[in-house]
């Protein structure tokens, strides 16, 4: 029989409660999600199951690829322009900044985003979500980050959508970000989420992360002052990329 | 500052991350080319078709200044132009195919210092894999590399491409399981 939300909420609760305890013991709040996380069926087979190795003498990982105006175009940006019409949905502003452990803004870096239209429709043919397509959205964009490590896009708000994990599985709404840093071992791939989702109880995609401070920091926040009169929302949202700490030393690109 | 989180790739990146030529680090044809290539596997065995990798390496001369134009956009449609070939980038990224495999045309990494063991640096992403994973590829074993030195023999061999025919190299990845690879961390 398929798992239900029941059997995936007493895993995710089950799994929190241990942390909590960890916590209340003395260990420090985990940063960072467990790769071994049974509720997300997928992990399963898809973690290491022996410890990872810390590796001091790295060279090639302190450094990493550089990114220019030759890889993206203004146009990137702006996931509303990149077909003749008008794409359906609510018209989002979202920005914020990339920054290194130490709160240096990481510069000229790139930042990808990917996602579903309004109707929580991927343009991806192997989504098979019977909610429509947009012809006017496909929902990828691109931008560097600017001397203050400034990122900027204009978007649609996404819709939540199902997924296979479980009977009745819904993913909350979210943004899917991939960002480099100065340093490829400060690479970062995660997903924003939107304020007060009703969905995040029941995610386990977003509970993966133990702590709850560490999961708000995967929310943006709604700022009126990013809002364009008669045109968009504005939502704000830094990102702070992990590193070896041989990264926070260097002076920022 | 606490970092933010990291999530799964999900399946879904393949519209958005992947680009033509984005395995293409060297011409082809090129006579110091070479092609590295391999499958990614599961704790069971199977061959994963959606991960993604990335790559990170050394020029020929074992510089790390990487140039732009990875990702070159055509600036007048937006599509994807490819690399110059003239400016060597040390960046590639290719997603598995359904066979779970993958493969990059590059020139070997130079040494980044005396004594130092050239490698390729890897980052794995994939749908289930909620934060990515780093490993290398070493194109030889040597006890001079500390890494290498520390591991068992058959942990050893997970991170040692084995030579082909026509300069191929040929490392698999194992997420998980009794080859499972050696993934690193860095502090
Ligand atoms: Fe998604």
């Amino acid at each position: 029989m398929p798992d239900s939300q029941g059997d995936i909420d007493r895993e995710i609760a089950d799994i929190a409660t241990a942390a909590a305890k960890a916590v209340a013991g003395g260990e420090p709040e985990p940063e960072h999600v467990s790769r071994d996380y049974p509720p997300y069926r997928s992990s399963v087979l898809r973690h290491p199951r022996l410890p990872l190795i810390l590796t001091e003498e790295a060279d090639t990982e302190l450094r990493g690829p550089v990114f220019g105006v030759t890889d993206v175009t203004e146009l990137d940006r702006d996931l509303t322009r990149h077909h003749p019409g008008e794409p359906l949905g609510e018209r989002i502003t979202v920005s914020g900044r990339v920054l290194d452990r130490s709160g240096r803004p990481v510069r000229g870096q790139l930042v990808e985003v990917w996602q579903a239209n309004a109707s929580g429709r991927y343009a991806h043919d192997r989504d098979q979500h019977p909610a429509p397509l947009d012809p006017n959205f496909t929902g990828t964009g691109r931008c560097l980050t600017d001397d203050e490590g400034r990122y900027h896009f204009t978007t649609i708000k996404p819709g939540a959508y199902p997924w296979r994990n479980h009977v009745n599985a819904w993913r909350p709404a979210h943004i899917h970000f991939s960002v480099f840093g100065t340093a490829f071992a400060q690479r970062l791939v995660t997903q924003m989420y939107f304020p007060n989702d009703p969905l995040f109880r029941y995610d386990p995609i977003f509970n993966s992360v133990p702590s709850e401070s560490a999961r708000q920091r995967m929310i943006a926040a709604y700022d009126h002052d990013l809002s364009s009169p008669e045109w968009s929302l504005g939502y704000r949202w830094d990102i702070v990329l992990d590193g070896p700490s041989a990264t926070w030393m260097e002076e920022g690109r | 500052m606490k970092p933010t989180p990291s999530q799964t790739v999900g399946p879904f990146y393949g519209y958005a991350l992947p680009y033509p030529g984005g395995g293409e680090l060297a011409p082809a044809g090129h006579p110091d080319a070479v092609v590295v290539h391999g499958f990614v596997y599961d704790g069971a065995g199977e061959p994963v078709p959606d991960a993604l990798l990335e790559f990170w390496q050394a020029d020929p001369g074992g510089g790390l200044d990487g140039e732009p134009g990875s990702m070159r956009k055509d600036q007048v449609n937006r599509s994807f132009a490819g690399r110059d070939l003239v400016r060597f980038t040390g960046f590639a990224r290719v997603a598995t195919d359904a066979d779970g495999q993958w493969a990059v045309r590059t020139f070997r990494p130079g040494a980044t210092g005396p004594g130092r063991v050239p490698y390729i640096s890897v980052c794995v992403f994939a749908r289930g894999l909620l934060h990515h994973l780093y490993t290398r590829i070493y194109f030889e074993d040597s006890a001079s590399d500390p890494l290498l030195a520390s591991l068992e023999p058959d942990r050893r061999a997970t991170l040692v491409a084995t030579a082909g025919p026509g300069g191929t190299h040929r490392l698999d990845i194992h997420l998980q399981g009794e080859r499972e690879t050696v993934f690193l961390e860095f502090r």
